[in-house]
């Protein structure tokens, strides 16, 4: 059988060395590095199967304590594309990934607030998607995917800048907290991830940029199909959790929509295709397999 | 097959699967009305939105759809389908889309009706959102207007996807699963756009190959009708529309539908009398009775600006009856139809109409009026007329002028000023006239204020420094027969000079040495 979580045994058939396991049948082939798995998984959760792995700390505890179903989507776009394609996707997840504001009542019941939706229409893209009407949350995501461009001061590894290909990739991660005893820090545990991977271009005029424009436009409306159709295969989804629980399945701090506890990564790869991340894991990896 | 399911429970069932597919006729017409869609969140449930999401309820729509549905609830072999046409305003029609809501005989026995089943539908209605902006008709129901307008049509029964050309494409939405059935909503489209349907109309013949230039943007809309007005006729049948100024803000989608006995035919019988919809007549009231023929389209109105035209009568009066009164009214007298946005967002694209459409008098207000001579005209006289904020035409009226005195930028061939034209300018507003401004009408200018020009602390503006310092008069020194004249005294005056300077050579070289 293949390793599947960092050495444990692993009831996967793939035998990929990945954080997350898969359903994949051939050893390797599915390329599930931790981040970028191209397998959905169906399999129930993991702690069920693997009580062990739960306690240890670090990238471990993240990578092999549950399930999590990966997904990855990749465009190509110009660097003005760029915020607004990552805005229109990530919104659209969290579209799926919110509902009302609970309100518990007695004896456990509890109501749902409702959720308001709005057209935002692209200005460098053809294209238009809905998003939950919420400032708060807007303006989270824009902040983080204004992170995602670094200033074009350093060319070398800036996505936008002009005269490199940049590539980059930025995840959405959904999660649940669990709660350890002390000392030790409250885990996350990821059960979905998003990844968007993006290959900025560089156009040379104005004609191809408009061609872009509408390329982009069309991509994008099968990256909102894709999001939909893996929404749609109903899969794992948190139990919906007690008062006393909610905030280890839920953000509840935005006043007006509850998603489901979330966190926003990122990567850039600079045009020598290293990676920042991909250097530190395997850092990691080296350091605790001695 | 739902011996399992307890009575309570096939209740809720019904109700959602009723009311999912309202809001799903909702969703799906409201995202081709062509304009952007917003509505908020509440934090605290408000009992009303149905499946936690807030999507409004257009009276006419669910009236269609009820009407559509007659008590039944999709099931196997009968399905609701939204269609989605386009028709120009020649009267070609064409189909664009057809939304089925469908349920098959997969049951899921074991999930829970209240609970999961709801979250489920939620989820779906979410996905049906994101999807309508996503299929080509989306964007041509952005743009439509004076070429086409957009219909829908709800039946129940059998799917009927010929209408769509060849090689459409389908989209799933999602599949809920309940235990009576597995619901599947999914979409249809067209791909062939330049695919113009053969039907028959009874009074426009068709119109067969490419008609491309229908679908292009619309330009700015202009303030004049492209159709006559006979289209009027009409009025009678419900069949008359309003047209539309800009697609961004105001919809004319012209809605139909028809009854499931009449399945077939109704795609012919409703033409005739569609005729009218393409029609970018201005301000074209429509009724919407409730008691028309259902083979008839049916409108979305806003209430009649325009003589004799009652608002919509026999709706129940739902939440969004409230929108209805908030139309606006601009200048042109365009309608908006009812299915306009909540209430702040009214006011927002009122406001940003194009065009001036609803359009500001007060850019007349802050025209400054500018007298300005002409070019070959050797005329010394600027003349500045404030306009009168209650006078937009004061230029007209008796005058009460300012001069800018002292102007020399206007007299080139003049000797110049000593007093610096900007100090003239400035004094210019508080001056009062002189006589002699007053005679020189050679053309009036109306002054194009430049952006970001305005400026609180110097009572001039940029356009206005602009133009004084367009002509400004030549250096003296250019000037020919000035210049020779200096030249030639500079000459002369040479040798005195340097006999002075050699007198105070040893001052130049301290002072030299002090700088070095």
């Amino acid at each position: 059988m293949g390793g599947g979580c960092w050495g444990q045994s692993s009831p996967w058939a793939c035998g990929c060395e990945g954080p997350y396991g898969c359903e994949v049948a051939e050893a390797g082939a599915c390329g599930c590095w931790g981040l970028g798995a191209r397998c959905v998984m169906r399999t129930p959760p993991h702690e069920a199967l693997h009580p062990h792995s739960s306690t240890s700390s670090g990238p471990r505890s993240r990578a092999a304590a549950m399930n999590c179903r990966a997904e990855v989507l990749e465009v190509s776009v110009e660097g003005r594309q760029v915020e607004e394609a990552m805005l229109a996707v990530l919104h659209t997840v969290l579209l799926h990934r919110s509902t009302g504001k609970f309100h518990y009542k007695k004896e456990g019941t509890y109501s749902i607030g409702t959720v308001g939706t709005q057209d935002v229409d692209c200005d460098f893209i053809d294209f238009a998607y809905v998003r939950v009407s919420s400032e708060e949350l807007d303006r989270a995501l824009r902040k983080a995917v204004g992170e995602f461009k670094p200033p074009p001061c350093r060319p070398q590894d800036a996505l936008r800048s002009s005269g490199s290909d940049g590539m980059g990739q930025i995840s959405l991660e959904f999660y649940q907290k669990k709660k350890s005893r002390w000392p030790f820090s409250d885990e996350c545990i990821p059960w979905e991830l998003w990844t968007i991977k993006v290959n900025v271009v560089n156009l040379a005029n104005e004609q191809e940029r408009q061609i872009c424009r509408e390329k982009v436009g069309e991509k994008l409306c099968e990256k909102i199909i894709n999001i939909v159709e893996v929404m749609n295969r109903h899969e794992y989804l948190p139990k919906m959790p007690t008062q006393s629980e909610v905030d280890n399945v839920f953000d509840t701090s935005l006043k007006d929509v509850q998603p489901y506890l979330y966190k926003i990564s990122y990567q850039i790869t600079d045009t020598l295709g290293t990676s920042v991340t991909t250097t530190m894991r395997r850092l990691i990896k080296d350091t605790l397999a001695l | 097959m739902d011996t399992d399911l307890s009575s309570q429970d096939r209740k809720d069932l019904d109700k959602f699967i009723k009311f999912f597919a309202l809001k799903t006729v909702q969703v799906i017409v409201q995202a081709r009305l062509g304009e952007k869609i917003c509505t908020r969140s509440s934090s605290s449930p408000t009992g009303s939105d149905w499946f936690n999401l807030a999507i409004k309820d257009i009276p006419e729509v669910t009236h269609e759809a009820k009407k559509a549905l007659a008590g039944q609830l999709p099931a196997v072999g009968r399905s609701m389908c939204v269609e989605i046409s386009l028709k120009t305003s020649e009267g070609d029609s064409m189909e664009l889309e057809i939304w089925c809501l469908e349920m098959n005989e997969k049951c899921d026995k074991e999930i829970k009706v209240s609970y999961t089943v709801y979250n489920r539908l939620s989820l779906l209605l979410k996905s049906l959102l994101a999807i309508t902006r996503v299929t080509p008709a989306y964007r041509l129901s952005r743009k439509q207007g004076h070429e086409y307008v957009i219909l829908y049509r709800i039946y129940f029964g059998e799917v009927q996807l010929s209408g769509l050309g060849e090689g459409f494409q389908t989209v799933r939405v999602g599949t809920v699963g309940t235990p009576v059935g597995t619901i599947t909503l999914s979409c249809a489209y067209r791909i062939n756009l330049a695919f113009m349907s053969t039907r028959q109309f009874e009074r426009t013949p068709p119109i067969m190959g490419i008609i491309i230039d229908h679908f292009v943007d619309r330009p700015y809309p202009s303030s004049s009708p492209m159709h006559p007005c006979n289209y009027r006729a009409g009025e009678d049948n419900g069949a008359v529309y309003p047209s539309v100024e800009d697609s961004q803000e105001v919809c004319t989608t012209s809605f139909s539908t028809s009854p499931p006995s009449q399945l077939s035919s109704s795609r012919l019988s409703y033409q005739p009398a569609a005729l009218g919809v393409g029609s970018a007549d201005m301000g074209y009231p429509v009724l919407f009775a409730g008691g028309l023929n259902a083979a008839h389209p049916h409108q979305l109105i806003g209430p009649g600006k325009e003589g004799g035209v009652p608002p919509v009568p026999s709706q129940p009066a739902h939440g969004t009856q409230a929108d209805q009164e908030r139309m606006c009214t601009p200048l042109d007298g365009v309608h908006y139809s009812a299915a306009t946005p909540s209430s702040s967002e009214d006011t927002e694209t009122v406001s940003n109409s194009s065009e001036g459409k609803c359009g500001s008098p007060h850019d007349l207000l802050e025209t400054i009026f500018i007298r300005k001579v002409g070019a070959f005209v050797n005329k010394p006289i600027n003349q500045v007329t404030m306009a009168n904020l209650d006078i937009p035409f004061a230029m007209f009226a008796p005058k009460n002028v300012e001069l800018e005195d002292n102007d020399p930028m206007v007299n080139p061939p003049d000797s110049p000023e000593t007093e610096s034209p900007l100090q003239g300018s400035l004094h210019s507003e508080g001056s009062s006239g002189s006589s002699a401004g007053n005679t020189h009408d050679d053309f009036v200018m109306i002054d194009f204020k430049p952006a970001f020009s305005k400026d609180d602390i110097l009572p001039m503006d940029l356009g206005t420094f602009y133009r004084e310092f367009q002509n400004p008069p030549q250096l003296s020194s250019l000037s020919i027969d000035i210049g020779a004249q200096s030249m030639a005294e500079d000459l002369d005056s040479l040798p005195e000079k340097l006999a002075v300077h050699e007198k105070n050579v040893k001052e130049f070289d301290a002072f030299v040495e002090t700088l070095q």
